[in-house]
């Protein structure tokens, strides 16, 4: 297909805003990593290194950044600072883990989820970080230990078929699932995001996204939150991974807070019908809030 | 005595004589060890465990799981022991050498710039112990440890990782 966003004009009240901002480049966004540093102490250093900064508004731990190489300050080299895209926040955020909890990242590297879960757990209790790829496990390594993590174990496995054991068989409290997509909503970042792009690869992702779900459901124990994430608009990414779920396990969709601006998710799409409860997904388009494009749905596993 | 499994991860026994490893440091070692040599309170680890990765290389870990533990990774890579003298990461220096009393030389600002770039630099007015000490400077108005520099004869051995060495 010679221009895959174009699928989306019948469900955006803003399509143009919405191709516009697609052609513009992504701000640089920094995390403060709170296991090492305040955010007051993170701004002085940025401040020391003549890096302009701002707020991005919506969570006092993520500024919007005027260089484009953060890596080369002080700050970053002191792992008080994580380089990530705004939107790639909301998962942990959405989670909402505690301090003490058993919490897994089944597609973790390379670590921008898994370094903002233990940030959100104060370092306390356990983070499993699973990936399937050895090089991109060295590199959520590296970051996990630039940022000065200790409560995370990192494994290597298919996550479709992830195993408890090395764990006791002890289940998760919270999960964050953010699987890997077709990328849409990087375009801004990658402008060759799409290339590649075909409706096959978009229903053979979405085939392996259905295995990880359904895993991280299952090693959820019961009352348990699991997070459902992507960085793409395609619906059958998506919605319908989140119906396959709810039709395969006893979990429900929860509605939840996020202080950005959004849209519901489907419950139709081209020419199918998801659970009415999927409206309680969020979708987030570039053109809301100067950001990439992103998916987050929350699951509650019966209790 | 078993030898020590390079694949896996095993805990490090309590104390010398819970020890069924050949060579692996005990726990009451490793945290006496931080507090001889840095001042490094010895209440810092209780929620940790310590546990071999490949011989000699020591991680710590705050929680337990079962022993032995065959995953990629469990919590922070902290020490190698397999020298003459324990040698501190750089990882570990910058997540806990901020509780150090002992054995922290204090860099100015081109001195830490040199320091992260990996390069070695004569500091004769340090009068302390040589070996292993944690280089630290001034960031956003409280010291801040860099890594680890081995001090010899008068002069600081920057042993900043290569890929963690910048030119600021």
């Amino acid at each position: 297909m010679d221009d895959p966003l174009a699928r989306y004009e019948p469900i955006l009240d803003d399509y143009e805003a919405f191709r516009a901002a697609c052609e513009r480049p992504l701000p640089q966004v920094v995390r403060v990593n709170t296991i090492k540093a305040t955010v007051v102490r993170a701004e002085r250093a940025l401040k020391e290194a003549g890096v302009g900064y701002e707020p991005v508004g919506w969570n006092d731990e993520l500024l919007a950044v005027d260089t484009d190489k953060p890596g080369n300050t002080w700050p970053y080299v002191h792992g008080w600072l994580y380089g990530q895209e705004e939107v790639s926040a909301v998962p942990a955020v959405v989670c909402d883990p505690d301090p003490g909890d058993r919490v897994f990242d089944p597609c973790a590297a390379p670590g921008s989820k898994t370094t903002h879960l233990a940030a959100l757990m104060d370092d306390e209790g356990l983070l499993v970080a699973n990936d399937s790829n050895l090089g991109r496990l060295s590199a959520l390594r590296s970051n996990a230990e630039r940022c000065g993590l200790t409560n995370v174990a990192v494994t290597k496995s298919d996550a479709r078929n992830f195993s408890l054991a090395p764990f006791g068989g002890e289940g998760f409290d919270r999960a964050v699932v953010d699987v890997p997509c077709s990328c849409e909503g990087t375009i801004r970042k990658n402008p060759d995001a799409l290339d590649e792009w075909s409706l096959d690869h978009v229903d053979g992702v979405a085939g392996i996204q259905k295995g990880i779900l359904s895993r991280a459901i299952e090693v959820t124990r019961p009352g348990g939150t699991v997070v459902y994430s992507t960085c793409t608009f395609a619906p059958e990414e998506n919605e319908a991974v989140v119906d396959h779920a709810l039709a395969e396990h006893d979990v429900e969709l929860v509605e939840y807070d996020l202080p950005l601006s959004t849209r519901a998710g489907l419950t139709s799409w081209d020419g199918e019908t998801y659970n009415a409860s999927l409206n309680r997904a969020k979708r987030i388009y570039p053109h809301l809030n100067d950001t990439g494009g992103f998916f987050c749905a929350k699951l509650e596993v019966a209790a | 005595m078993r030898e020590n499994d390079g694949q896996q991860f095993g805990r490090l026994p309590a104390t010398d004589d819970d020890r069924e490893v050949e060579g692996r440091p005990s726990r009451a070692a490793v945290v006496d060890f931080w507090q001889d040599r840095y001042g490094i309170p010895t209440a810092t680890w209780d929620d940790y465990t310590f546990w071999e990765r490949g011989a000699g290389k020591l991680w710590a870990f705050r929680g337990d799981v079962p022993s032995p533990a065959r995953i990629q990774g469990l919590g922070m890579a902290v020490l190698r022991t397999g020298g003459e003298h324990w040698k501190p990461t750089t990882n570990a220096v910058q997540r806990f050498g901020g509780l150090a009393t002992d054995c922290v030389i204090e860099l100015n600002d081109a001195e830490a710039r040199a320091f992260l770039a990996g390069r070695d630099q004569e500091l004769p007015r340090w009068n302390g112990d040589w070996g292993y000490l944690i280089a630290s400077h001034e960031l956003a108005g409280e010291s801040e440890p860099i890594g680890v520099g081995l001090y010899l004869h008068g002069e600081l051995r920057s042993q900043v990782p290569k890929g963690r060495q910048r030119e600021l």
